[in-house]
Order: C-alpha cells, then sequence, then structure tokens
C-alpha cells in the first residue's frame, strides 16, 4: 500500500466512516464544493451530496450547537473548524451544553469537532493555537490530538464511533509534511492509549503532536552526542489521560521532561506534573521539567515565532540538565 | 357537541379543535397554575432546592403553543424557565417537577440539574440551559436530522425577549432559517429579562421584525389568549411540516411575578401588575370564553379544578416520600465511556462531608 499524508489519512477516514455509517455527515465553513480551507474534505461533498456534507454560515456557535442537536437524535456530526482558533467562538456550546449534556440530561452527544491547529506555520495569534488546555479543565469532553498519520486516521474514525463528544485536534504543520503507510483494514486507534515513540532507559519525555518529532529528533541528538537514551512518549490523548502509560514511563527512567507546543501557564505539563507527585512522587531522581511555548500570544514573524515555539535545541538543553541533576 | 362550537371568524385552526381539546386547553393552563402555587408553598417550607421560577400569568402562551404540535409524528420542544405549560402538554408530569425542585434522588436528573431543567426525547422535550437562546442552535440541529431522515417532524423552541440579543439566537435561526429546518422558534415576550425592560433590550419595537433579517416570516400574536396562541403556532408548524422552514412567532404576555420567587419586582412601574392581573388574566380570560362562547358549564370547570388539586396532592404525597439523592451517583454519567468517574482518593471507601452536614444552616434553605 502506498504511503499516505497526515491530511489524507485525516481524509481516509472521512471518507470510510461516512461510508460505514449513514448517520455520519460533516459540518463546517467552505467544506463542500471548495473541500475546505486545506482540503481536508475534498472529494466529499461530491460522492455524499450536500445533505450530508453541509456548507455552513460563520457561526461556530450555531452550527457547534446544531450538531449537539443532531448528535441527539441519533446523528454523527463531525464539524470542522477552519481553524481551531475558531472554536472559542463555540466555547459555550462546547463546555456548558455539550460537555454536561450526557451529566445532567441523558442526552447523549456523540460528535467530533475537527481541525488545524498549531504553529511553525507563521500563522500569527489567530491561526496557529493550541487550546487544548482550555478544554481539558471541561468534564464530559474528549480530547485527541494525534501525531502520526496512521494515528490520525484510527484516532479520528475512534473518535466518530464514539459516543461521547470528541475534540480532534489536527496539527496543521504536520498536514503534508509527514507521511505513512496505513495499516491495512478496518484501522481504530483506542481513544485513551498513549504510544511509546522511541524506547530508552535514561529519561522520559511526555509530548504529543508535533513536539513529539521535535522530540525525537533531539532523542537522537542525545544518544549520538551524549550517550543517552531516551524514551519519548506520544499521549495521542489528553482527554481521558493514559495515567498508567505515564507512571509506567515515570517508574522506567526516574526522570521526566514534559514537552509541549501550547503556552506554558494552565498548560498540559501541569496537569501531567501533579499526576505523577500524586502517584509516583518517590520514583522521581529529579525535579519534572518542562519545554513549552512562553507565554504570549503567537507572533507570526519567523524571528520572533521560532523564539516562542519549543525548539529542538531547547529539548536537549533542558534534557541534559534533566540527566545531570 | 357541534352547535356549541364558537362563532369565531371562519378558518381559523382552533376552530378544528373540538371541545373535548378547548376544554383540555383550560385544564393544562389550570395545571400549570395550580402546581406553581403547591411549588410556592413548598419553597415557603424551605423544601425547594434553589429558586422557584414562576410563569404567572403566561400560562397561555406555554400551553397553547405546546398544544399546537403533533405529539404522535414526534414533534420535540425545547421549553424555557417558563414554560412548565409546554412541558406539561408534552407529557411532564406534576411528581416530576416536585421531585425535581425537591431535588430528590428519582426525580429526572437525580439531583444533576435544578427546577425544571430536564427533559426526554420519547415524550418531545429537551431540557434547557441557563445560557440564554443556546437552545435555537441546539433546536436547528435537532429539525436538521428531521430533514436529513425525511422524517415529518417538527421542532419548536422558546426564547424570551432577551435571548433575542445573544449571539447564539442569531447564530441559531440564522443557520436554521439557511438550511429550511422545520423548526418555529417562539419568542415570549413578556416585558423583562429579570429586571431589563425590552426598551433596554432591543431598539426594535417588535421582535417579530428580527424575522425579517433571517428572510422568515415573522408573525405575532396574543399570547394571553390561549386560542390566539394555538392559532399562530399551528399555522407555523404547518408550514415547517410543509418543508417551507422557519417562522418566528412573538407572543405578548406579562410576567407577573419576578425573575424567581426571591425577586421583589421593584423595578416595576406602579400599577402595571395588578393592570394585567385585573385585566388580561390568560386564565380568567379563557373561562370567559369557555363559560360564554362555548357554553361549557361551570360545574364542568369546578370539577376539573379539583382534579387538578387531587393531582397534585397526590405528587406532593409521593414526592414527600421520594429519597434523598445518592451522594456517590454524582460520579456516574459523564461519559457513556468510562460510566463512572473514580472517586477521589481521600473519598475512596467514604461519603465524607454528606455523612455529617457540614454547611451551616444560615447558609441557605437545604436542610437534607
Amino acid at each position: 500500500m502506498a504511503e499516505i499524508t497526515y491530511l489524507e489519512a485525516i481524509r481516509e477516514a472521512l471518507f470510510e466512516e461516512m461510508e460505514r455509517d449513514g448517520n455520519v455527515f460533516c459540518m463546517g465553513e467552505d467544506i463542500g464544493a471548495y473541500g475546505g480551507a486545506f482540503k481536508v474534505t475534498d472529494g466529499l461533498m461530491a460522492k455524499y451530496g450536500e445533505q450530508r456534507v453541509i456548507d455552513t454560515p460563520i457561526s461556530e456557535a450555531g452550527f457547534v450547537g446544531a450538531a449537539a442537536g443532531a448528535s441527539h437524535m441519533g446523528m454523527r456530526p463531525v464539524v470542522e473548524m477552519q481553524f481551531i482558533d475558531f472554536i472559542s467562538c463555540a466555547y459555550d456550546m462546547l463546555t456548558n451544553y455539550i460537555a454536561t449534556a450526557r451529566y445532567r440530561a441523558f442526552l447523549p452527544c456523540p460528535l467530533v469537532i475537527r481541525g488545524p491547529s498549531g504553529g511553525y506555520v507563521r500563522g500569527g495569534p489567530f491561526h496557529s493555537q493550541n487550546p487544548e488546555a482550555a478544554f481539558l479543565h471541561t468534564p464530559g469532553l474528549k480530547i485527541v490530538y494525534p501525531a502520526t498519520a496512521s494515528d490520525a486516521k484510527g484516532l479520528l474514525k475512534a473518535a466518530i464511533r464514539d459516543d461521547d463528544p470528541v475534540l480532534f485536534f489536527e496539527h496543521k504543520y504536520l498536514y503534508r509534511r509527514i507521511k505513512e503507510e496505513m495499516p491495512a483494514g478496518d484501522h481504530v486507534v483506542p481513544i485513551g492509549k498513549a504510544r511509546i515513540a522511541r524506547e530508552g532507559k535514561d529519561l522520559s519525555i511526555i509530548t504529543y503532536a508535533a513536539t513529539v518529532w521535535k522530540a525525537l529528533e533531539a532523542a537522537e541528538q542525545l544518544e549520538k552526542e551524549d550517550g543517552l537514551s531516551v524514551e519519548v512518549l506520544d499521549l495521542r490523548t489528553l482527554l481521558p489521560m493514559d495515567d498508567d502509560a505515564i507512571i509506567a514511563t515515570v517508574k522506567k527512567t526516574n526522570r521526566v521532561l514534559i514537552v509541549h507546543e501550547d503556552t506554558r501557564t494552565g498548560g498540559v505539563a501541569g496537569e501531567i506534573t501533579a499526576r505523577i507527585n500524586e502517584r509516583a512522587f518517590e520514583w522521581l531522581d529529579a525535579p519534572i521539567l518542562r519545554v513549552t511555548a512562553a507565554d504570549v500570544p503567537l507572533p507570526f514573524a519567523p524571528p520572533l515565532e521560532d523564539y516562542v515555539l519549543p525548539q529542538v535545541a531547547d529539548i536537549v538543553s533542558v534534557a541534559r540538565r534533566l540527566a545531570a541533576y | 357537541m357541534a352547535t356549541r362550537t364558537a362563532s369565531r371568524a371562519p378558518s381559523r385552526p382552533s376552530d378544528a379543535l373540538s371541545l373535548e381539546q378547548k376544554v383540555e386547553l383550560y385544564y393544562w393552563m389550570r395545571l400549570t397554575r395550580s402546581l406553581e402555587e403547591r411549588l410556592v408553598n413548598l419553597y415557603r417550607q424551605t423544601k425547594v432546592v434553589g429558586g422557584l421560577f414562576r410563569s404567572l400569568g403566561q400560562e397561555a402562551d406555554a400551553v397553547g403553543s405546546a398544544f399546537a404540535l403533533d405529539r404522535a409524528a414526534g414533534d420535540i420542544l425545547s421549553p424555557l424557565i417558563r414554560n412548565l405549560g409546554a412541558m406539561l402538554v408534552q407529557g411532564a408530569r406534576p411528581l416530576e417537577i416536585i421531585r425535581q425542585y425537591m431535588a430528590k434522588g428519582d426525580s429526572p436528573t437525580r439531583g444533576r440539574e435544578l427546577n425544571i431543567h430536564f427533559g426526554d426525547t420519547e415524550r418531545g422535550f429537551i431540557g434547557q440551559i441557563s445560557h440564554l437562546g443556546d437552545m435555537v442552535p441546539v433546536m436547528a440541529g435537532v429539525t436538521l436530522s428531521f430533514k436529513m431522515r425525511g422524517e415529518k417532524r417538527v421542532g419548536l423552541v422558546y426564547v424570551g425577549d432577551g435571548a433575542t440579543s445573544t449571539g447564539a439566537f442569531h447564530e441559531g435561526i440564522n443557520f436554521a432559517a439557511v438550511q429550511r429546518c422545520p423548526l418555529v422558534v417562539i419568542v415570549e415576550n413578556n416585558g423583562y429579562a429579570y429586571s431589563t425592560p425590552n426598551t433596554k433590550q432591543s431598539a426594535v419595537k417588535e421582535f417579530k421584525d428580527k424575522a425579517m433579517a433571517y428572510g422568515i416570516p415573522g408573525v405575532r400574536a396574543d399570547g394571553n389568549d390561549v386560542l390566539a396562541t394555538y392559532d399562530a403556532t399551528h399555522d407555523a408548524v404547518a408550514r415547517a411540516r410543509r418543508g417551507d422552514g422557519v417562522t418566528l412567532v412573538e407572543l405578548m404576555t406579562y410576567r407577573r411575578k419576578g425573575h424567581a420567587e426571591h425577586d421583589n419586582q421593584s423595578y416595576v412601574p406602579d400599577g402595571e401588575i395588578e393592570r394585567w392581573e385585573k385585566t388580561n388574566d390568560p386564565i380568567d380570560r379563557y373561562v370567559r370564553v369557555l363559560l360564554d362562547e362555548l357554553q361549557v358549564e361551570k360545574k364542568e370547570l369546578d370539577a376539573i379544578d379539583a382534579r387538578v388539586k387531587q393531582e397534585i396532592d397526590d405528587a406532593t404525597d409521593l414526592a414527600e416520600q421520594s429519597p434523598a439523592a445518592e451522594p456517590t451517583d454524582a460520579l456516574n454519567g459523564v461519559y457513556a465511556q468510562p460510566a463512572s468517574v473514580e472517586p477521589l482518593w481521600y473519598r475512596a471507601g467514604v461519603r465524607s462531608a454528606v455523612e455529617q452536614h457540614e454547611r451551616a444552616a444560615g447558609w441557605g434553605t437545604f436542610n437534607g
């Protein structure tokens, strides 16, 4: 089978799930005839028609709310945010209405919100965001953020089949930069399971999304230049978080570096640190360190963006400090 | 029976209602008002957890509009806080309402959400949330699913005058209009959003005029005339069912009680409430229609009043015996999978604070 990109893997998942289940339909801005801002849904309307591939008005609260209503009735909407930055326009719907629906009213909300996320693309403050931490705090939602093409496909299929609302973050830097051969057959990756992206024994880097690739690059360099054996854990799902995989890697290497592209304060790294503290404090040989974006809106000029976002060199230098502790 | 039908202008949809159905409208309005009066008693006995929201003076708009839906066809409505009457018409029972207000363990939400914020898609009503306007996009989606599946079902969503100012209202009604969803949007114009009068809510004189901006028809009807309410809603429902899309129906009414029971209505001009009570009470008005125009006998209405009282008494007795909510049930049902949230480690195996109530008595009414 030929290799396909991260973006094509997402598209393949959409085609397969729409084919498999007539209740699956897509909504979003410019996703129909145009095929979406990044062409993720290219060809979908031609095959399934405008009843199942709906071009919406510019109304994130409106069509996310509509997705909720349709999902109560047994439909399985897959909603595209043109850029994930615009998900904040639907924050009320997602956190107040959708996340609580099952709990307060026993209303199922099997829907997926998906969209291009993340930086390293000179997109600036409104086309580069990583808003996952803003939703991590909301019981009732699930959050997925794949780093590989096969995970993107398998996790999207799992998200569409999940009976709960899933936020599916796609990293736009990875869209056309990584390629992979898809596993044969109906490839579904379970939500809530982390993946060891690289085995190691001296220290662990816990990360997700695009920084998985930064971490892998850093691990390579650390092995070559320092003789360090670095384990890289790709979380894949942020909510529910795979605590067992996190604790297992802590117990294995006893040194933890958490890397994420999102800003620092209130970011996912803080939550992971607290969990390790509660469950495996005595297994640590060093303080948990983190490499993250600086706490600023993301600027677009290359020197500024590069300065703000985590780079391989940052991971290498912090990992060295951790190893030497 | 035919001789007893009303001699109004011909071709009103309500002309097709049987006398039994017209009397039934009275039953629902009376049940709504009496049930709320019972809830006031329970509130004053400190048996209600949370605020109590009245629809006094608005019973006709809730009952008449819901009555225009076709329950057998699977129509669904989403009520507002002042649409107890609409929920009762759709099949909510007084026992459920009282259990809800008393935070009982066997209430429809098992103590998760307050007052009449609950739903049942089987019976055709979807629970609202407190964020006003949010149910418009949700009902746009519910009705979108009807359209996609080729079902001849209709949805109805209530908003107040205040909610028309929200972004959710605008986005939801616009989306539904573009998609020609089979949806009826009812704007209950009761004069106030909490304490804010309409003049501070919107610069439009009539909320029905907002329909123009969405390319849909907007109509206005007397919300305190149960038959006029039925007529206006019935037309909008028929239009939706035909596949002609969304209608905005503005129902003119008046909120005679405060936002909730605690609200002293100090912001209301002198005499306004009394004027509506004396001259425009929806039940008084309909009783005159029933007695004078439809020749219903007074004793028939008295019998309904007695039946309503009995039903509410029975429901109250049962609700009082209902168990309190089970503390650890709080961890169930956030997700389909996992079905339960793990207890916090320091709560594992214990019910902690719940065994001994730590809240000072002066903090509120709950003594459970």
